[in-house]
């Protein structure tokens, strides 16, 4: 039988339409193997070899690649988002309802995103607890356990920036009960102790965040810069750095 | 009940949802791992540190990863539509008004301390302190498996605050928390006009201490006892422990320090829920 499988094998391969259409065959080497990823733009963040322990689910949980993968997700629908929505008082929540009834796959996009963001989440908390269980953030890697919070924190501020985007009540009061806090900010808060006089509602932290003493229009705007394209670049400048940091400090940490 | 399954079936709280499954999944798996390691004294992975190559055997398993999570994606977002309500309105505050999922641990924080500690200061030290663990954490072994025998004050110590502190917060706080921010449980009908005494005194009054002045200083005295429970305990024992002697004095300070700060949350809460104590330090300048 497996005689006869490989007989018929050869033959197809050795056809003159086979080969018409693939040139020559896959050499399964190690040489081959560690050219496919170093040739290649997409792959070559991976080293050409790691550890075997690394392919294991019950270690790594996914949850780094997953991180990553929701953020592209985001990136993709986000931008296509970006074609329907226009970030003022007047039209954005007429956008939000165009894009859930009037535009094709309209309400999937949203949902995709939406989701996606949820799923980051999530994704990054539990990373977060992987790497912490495996004692991962220890010598050398002191350093790229603190860019990682930092990851954490801009996925929170991604997460929040975007909430206020419909512009429905939900995301109004949700941003503007998070937002109250800086209120009391020690010092720069004009609720906060051992605020200087001179420092109002019109000119302490909250102002610089919100653009305004209230959720508003200018609010909106500045929020949807910040989560459209200036937190963005900052998180894909950070998430290089944290990728290049885990191949720099020995790949994924191990049992050595 | 109508409102807690409102709540429970809310599309945003799906990731909630999700999280009371994943942790315990994830909790169990780890714990396996450690309690094998644990018990032959060798990382359960520490036969399979050979190398293979990335190519196909790790981008196979993430191209497997990603169509499986894409797949869940997909098909939660044709099944579940992301929310929408009425247009904003700055004059119409819903009650309760929340925050996001992810932030409700926050703001559940905010019932026990004052907004410039929940909102800021405790937030700060969080994320200092999250950054703070690789170079206060001087344990060398347990780097790169799972274990719990070899550094249990450290596991212990995340595991109260990301579990407990954090994600068990988070739940009370999405699921829980009613009109005027008033615990209701799931059975309970979301009364908007619930009275709730509000009987909460000074730590200082327990105590019966009445003068404005005398109450600061008590209440301060109460503070920086608490801080200088550190440094007492390491001047106690810190010439027959080998473990503090080569943390030293500035490292244990920090430890010490982000320690009881974090202990002081579930403190104040026990004072709280079980004491009726509204503040520790009542001052003109900040209260406690």
């Amino acid at each position: 039988m497996n005689e006869e499988r490989k007989g018929l094998k050869e033959k197809i391969t050795n056809s003159d339409i086979w080969k018409s259409i693939f040139r020559h065959g896959y050499e399964k080497t190690g040489r081959r193997y560690t050219l496919q990823v170093l040739q290649n733009v997409w792959l070559h963040l991976h080293p050409p070899r790691i550890s075997r322990h690394a392919l294991n689910f019950r270690f790594t949980w996914c949850m780094g690649g997953i991180t990553f993968l929701m953020f592209l997700v985001t990136a993709v629908t986000g931008v296509l988002l970006m074609f329907y929505y226009r970030p003022t008082a007047e039209y954005a929540f007429a956008d939000i309802q165009a894009l859930e009834f009037d535009i094709p796959f309209g309400m999937l996009l949203r949902n995709m995103h939406r989701w996606a963001a949820h799923g980051m989440v999530i994704s990054v908390m539990l990373h977060m607890f992987r790497v912490f269980l495996t004692g991962s953030y220890k010598k050398p890697r002191e350093f790229n356990w603190a860019v990682g919070v930092i990851l954490l924190l801009i996925t929170f501020f991604l997460s929040f920036t975007g909430y206020l985007l419909p512009w429905d009540q939900l995301a109004y009061w949700a941003v503007t009960v998070g937002t109250n806090m800086a209120r009391a900010t020690p010092v720069l808060g004009h609720e906060g102790p051992f605020a200087p006089s001179d420092i109002t509602q019109a000119n302490d932290v909250r102002f610089a965040l919100l653009a305004g003493t209230i959720v508003g229009p200018s609010t909106l705007l500045r929020f949807y810069i910040l989560h459209c394209v200036a937190v963005p670049l900052v998180a894909s400048v950070l998430m290089a750095l944290h990728f290049w940091r885990v191949r720099k400090d020995g790949g994924i940490s191990g049992p050595l | 009940m109508e409102h807690f399954l409102a709540l429970i079936t809310k599309p945003d709280n799906v990731p909630i949802l999700a999280i009371l499954f994943l942790i315990p999944f994830f909790l169990w798996l780890s714990y396996r791992q450690a309690r094998r390691t644990d018990r032959t004294g060798v990382p359960s992975d520490a036969a399979l540190n050979d190398k293979v190559y990335v190519w196909p055997y790790l981008c196979r398993n993430e191209f497997i990863c990603a169509i499986i999570i894409m797949l869940v994606l997909g098909v939660w977002s044709i099944m579940i539509d992301a929310p929408l309500e009425e247009p904003s309105d700055p004059a119409k505050t819903p009650n309760p008004s929340k925050a996001p999922w992810y932030f409700l641990a926050l703001q559940e924080m905010l019932v026990y301390f004052d907004p410039w500690i929940a909102g800021v200061v405790l937030p700060g030290l969080i994320i200092v302190g999250l950054i703070a663990i690789p170079y206060i954490d001087i344990n060398p072994k347990g780097k790169g498996y799972y274990t719990i025998k070899e550094r249990p004050f450290a596991l212990a110590v995340f595991c109260f605050g990301f579990l407990i502190l954090w994600i068990v917060l988070m739940i009370v706080g999405t699921f829980l928390r009613g009109p005027g921010w008033n615990i209701f449980m799931p059975w309970q009908y979301w009364d908007p006009h619930k009275v709730v005494p509000l009987t909460n005194v000074n730590l200082s009054s327990l105590f019966g201490i009445r003068g404005e002045t005398t109450a600061i200083f008590f209440g301060f005295a109460v503070i920086a006892g608490y801080y200088t429970l550190g440094p007492i305990y390491y001047f106690w024992k810190s010439k027959s422990s080998r473990f503090l002697q080569e943390l030293g004095l500035i490292r244990y300070i920090i430890v010490s320090f982000l320690f009881l700060t974090m202990l002081a949350l579930p403190i104040k809460m026990i004072l709280r829920l079980g004491l009726n104590v509204k503040y520790i330090l009542e001052s003109p300048w900040l209260n406690i």
